[in-house]
């Protein structure tokens, strides 16, 4: 009988030839889909150059994503830009996106279908573990790792130990994947899962659609993890129908693989989840929060920068103004969220209450641009991060939270959930 | 072969924007980057340090984004590496990858202080205190990882193995 296994190790053995992989084992894997972006790649394609590599190992599975400094916030942003361009351009890729095709790396490459089920992929950009929603394995690296995979299509990987997380119950109003995601650091706290794959499964976790499932494996790494994932449903093969441009192929754990460990929660009394700076594990429940007024409210980035995000948020906004002296920010993922909330008619509440909209950019998220704090200035915003100086000033403060939270925030000038308005 | 130098300590889970904070990642000229190594941990570090010094962090150093500018930062600030409690994973294999050496001890971790001189085996990965006389291990190096630091990092190992083709 074939030994019982995990999702992640039945992934990573199918792309190196094996019938199983055990965790700890070093492995040889072939990568589908290698990903950079403005801040990663012009190290990766400097290393590529001095390699003495000609061409990439394939012009169709190398994807450069000008997204984070974009559109361009100064002159050495320009440069790091055109660097991308040339060399997608010298290269002939396939997948490069810039100007107006551009849009956050990891809500873009699924909303493409890129990336699919069952693929192995490398990203320079921790957040690339947000593919495992769809049932990949994706893992972020660093520009030197990019470099090596541009060349070979190969990448070494560690098999790591996976642990379980059972979503029990249905989600509350007002409680979503980001939710879900927030309390699980929370829980286990930002090495929690070092090295580890955490795979979610459970019945809350069934309810939730693509953009909560996304939410929730893009902050894998925030807990530490090598991976997030989940294995494909209905909901997962009607996202990726019509969508995806390679064949994929689902996976799912066996019954009896093993696990590090078993975290099993009942979500069905959850309140909405805020994490205290600067650290994502600093997570209370929205009751717990007490008085914090904020300058500024974010909502965006490749953890909540997708439609339904955006409807969660036009959801409270409509008909409400952002409190005086509150910048409210709103940074759709991507061209095509941004013409889908234009005709939705979401654009036109976040202007009319006052907001900002943005470009698609990463932007803020990390401080780049397009909504920098000031010393002492405080924000609410669904990015992933919440570190010393994320978004600005080192002395300035971010508070994670789901998008409704976010904007009913933006609404009473304090962090409050949408049912206090 | 071992490493000398004066010890910095940092606390846990220092994180990649405080290592080299993101406003400075509009270029990757390491030098550029090295004058700004730790910046939101503590301003002053690179006025502090000398050329041969090791950080030496509690856990889940290097927690965070997947910016290799962050072991480049270090590296070319002429730190000598950094001894922690635990790395983070990116981390760990962008130092491996850029030549930064990086030494996983908790008991050393938690006992070298702020301003001793610690020296390093590189081989044996022992790590030594001599006001003390303090001993600790290492966890040692993988075989693989070996094998990428005798070639010299990870695209030196590539273009011995593109040449052998």
């Amino acid at each position: 009988m074939m030994k019982a296994q995990t999702i992640t190790e039945k992934i990573l053995a199918a792309h190196c030839g094996k019938d199983y992989v055990e965790p700890g084992e070093l492995i040889l894997a072939r990568v589908d889909i290698a990903l950079g972006n403005d801040i990663t790649a012009p190290l990766a394609i400097k290393e590529f150059k001095e390699s003495g590599a000609k061409q990439v190992f394939d012009r169709e599975r190398v994807v450069l994503v000008a997204d984070h400094f974009a559109p361009n916030k100064d002159i050495a942003s320009a440069i790091q830009c055109k660097i991308l361009r040339d060399f997608a351009r010298e290269q002939n890729l396939t997948h490069f996106y810039d100007g107006g095709d551009m849009g956050v790396e990891h809500a873009l490459l699924p909303e493409k279908g890129i990336v699919g089920p069952g693929d192995v992929i490398i990203g320079a950009d921790s957040h690339t573990c947000t593919y495992g929603a769809l049932g990949a394995f994706a893992t972020g690296v660093g520009s030197t790792d990019l470099a090596a995979v541009m060349v070979t299509g190969e990448c070494w990987f560690k098999a790591p130990e996976s642990i379980r997380f059972v979503y029990n119950g249905v989600c509350p109003p007002w409680v979503t994947g980001k939710d879900l995601i927030l309390h699980t650091i929370g829980d286990i706290g930002v090495d929690g899962a070092r090295y580890m794959a955490m795979e979610f499964t459970g019945p809350a976790l069934k309810g939730l659609d693509m953009a909560g499932r996304l939410s929730m494996a893009n902050m894998a790494v925030e807990a530490g993890a090598k991976n997030g994932i989940m294995a494909p449903d209905e909901t997962t093969i009607s996202y990726v129908q019509g969508r995806t441009l390679r064949p994929y192929t689902l996976y799912e754990s066996d019954p009896g693989a093993e696990y590090a460990f078993e975290k099993i929660y009942d979500v069905s009394n959850l309140e909405p989840q805020i994490a205290f700076p600067p650290l994502p594990e600093n997570v209370r429940p929205l009751s717990q929060v007490g008085e914090v007024p904020i300058d500024q409210a974010v909502i965006g980035s490749c953890t909540n920068g997708r439609l339904e995000d955006l409807r969660q948020a036009a959801g409270v906004l409509r008909g409400r103004k952002v409190a005086r002296g509150v910048r409210l920010i709103v940074i759709p993922a991507t061209p095509l969220v941004y013409s889908q909330a234009m005709e939705e008619g979401l654009l036109k509440i976040f202007l009319e209450a006052g907001g900002i909209v943005s470009p698609p950019t990463c932007g803020p998220c990390l401080g780049g641009h397009m909504g920098i704090l000031a010393p002492g200035e405080v924000a609410i915003a669904t990015t992933n991060r919440n570190f010393v100086g994320r978004m600005g000033h080192p002395q300035s403060f971010v508070y994670l939270a789901n998008p409704a939270v976010t904007a009913a925030s933006a609404v009473a000038g304090r962090i409050c959930g949408p049912q206090a308005l | 072969m071992a490493l000398k130098g004066r010890v910095h300590r940092f606390g846990d889970d220092i994180n990649t924007d405080e290592i080299i904070p993101a406003r400075y990642l509009n270029t990757s000229d390491p030098l550029e980057l090295a004058q700004h190594a730790m910046e939101d941990a503590d301003p002053d570090f690179v006025k502090k340090m000398r050329p041969g010094d090791f950080i030496v962090a509690g856990k889940n150093f290097g927690c965070g984004s997947s910016r290799e500018h962050a072991p480049l930062a270090l590296k070319a600030a002429g730190l000598a590496g950094v001894i922690a409690a635990s790395f983070a994973r990116i981390f760990y294999r962008n130092a491996f990858n850029m030549g930064l050496p990086i030494f996983e001890s908790p008991e050393a971790a938690a006992a070298l202080q702020g301003g001793e001189e610690v020296s390093v085996d590189l081989n044996t990965g022992e790590i030594v205190a001599p006001a003390t006389g303090a001993r600790f291990a290492s966890q040692p190096i993988p075989p693989f990882m070996q094998q990428l630091l005798a070639d010299g990092g990870l695209m030196a190992h590539l273009k011995k193995k593109l040449e052998a083709r």
